[in-house]
């Protein structure tokens, strides 16, 4: 396998895979070398690649046991937490919305929840996967998945609603 | 959308039981720019996903690809060669020389050889002697000094 069609197969995913890491490590800096050391683990393993069924949720998978890895190691235990995930992107989305404080709240919020959690809410919620995948990636059943989302949902939602009627901002 | 559409949606997201397509229609229903109050606590959570789906990984990975070529075959062929030169040095050199058993048969052909040698040698050495003619002109070229010797005398006077 080339260097060509490694990336063609890889590139569709890498930014999801930088996300899950950032997700779970929260600074940016470790997710960058979460995600090259899962990438350079799949290029060394680029023979076995083919008999991948699903080299996406693989890597996922993947991403999740790394990051898991990283938490748990004595490394990371003075991990700095920085959240400073939406000053740089200028989105016309963002601009017209104009809600960056309650934004950053959201970040906050998601932050709090349980790792498992927060997993599922990014891959549903922000990557859009469908439950099976999530439920495979995560080595979960579907209904386990559901319930968590739920839950992870709704705490959202009641934190958002306490700070929104404290003015809280 | 209607609102209370919305309403129904926002309950069964809640309870994991939206589809991704619906989920769609939430966000999208929520970057509009006004939400009836009650619901305005979805907006930055909504918002929220969509901002987060563009970050990016944008750091380079640095993809060497695999040399095959491995260092541990040089030492293996430079140990091939050297057994094969050990095997071949010995055989080579235990191996017959072409050496006479009787004395006289060899003495034939040793003298044979050298006949050869010198034959060869006086071939060389023959035409080496067409030197001689050299030194008989440079011996004929003394008579010069002779003339020199004449004119030094007639140019005293």
């Amino acid at each position: 396998m080339t260097q060509k069609e490694f990336l063609n197969i890889v590139m569709p995913f890498k930014d999801k895979v930088f996300r899950l890491a950032k997700r779970l490590l929260v600074s940016t800096e470790e997710a960058e070398d979460a995600t090259q050391e899962v990438l350079l683990k799949l290029w060394k393993n680029k023979l076995k690649i083919s008999e991948y069924k699903n080299v996406e949720a693989f890597s996922m998978t993947m991403t999740k046991n790394y990051c898991f890895d990283k938490l748990k190691s004595k490394q990371s235990q003075n991990l700095k937490i920085v959240h400073s995930n939406y000053e740089e992107n200028n989105t016309p989305l963002q601009k017209q919305v104009e809600l960056n404080d309650s934004v950053n709240w959201v970040a906050k919020i998601i932050a709090d929840l349980p790792e498992q959690q927060k997993m599922i809410i990014q891959l549903r919620d922000i990557e859009d996967y469908d439950f099976d995948e999530i439920a495979k990636m995560l080595d979960m059943n579907n209904t386990a998945v559901r319930v968590a989302l739920s839950r992870a949902r709704k705490t959202i939602r009641e934190k958002l609603t306490n700070t929104h009627n404290y003015g809280v901002r | 959308m209607v609102l209370d559409n919305i309403e129904k949606l926002l309950e069964k997201y809640e309870n994991g039981e939206t589809s991704l397509k619906e989920e769609q229609q939430l966000k999208y229903y929520f970057t509009q720019e006004t939400v009836p109050p009650h619901l305005e606590m979805y907006k930055p959570m909504f918002t929220y996903f969509l901002v987060n789906k563009q970050e990016q990984f944008t750091k380079d990975v640095p993809l060497k690809t695999n040399r095959n070529f491995n260092y541990k075959w040089i030492s293996v062929a430079a140990l091939v060669a050297l057994m094969l030169g050990f095997y071949f040095g010995t055989t080579l050199n235990t191996g017959e020389l072409g050496t006479y058993e009787d004395p006289q048969l060899a003495f034939n052909e040793f003298s044979k050889s050298m006949e050869m040698i010198s034959s060869k040698f006086n071939k060389g050495a023959s035409t080496v002697g067409y030197l001689n003619e050299v030194n008989k002109g440079t011996s004929a070229l003394g008579y010069l000094n002779e003339v020199e010797n004449t004119t030094s005398i007639i140019f005293k006077n």
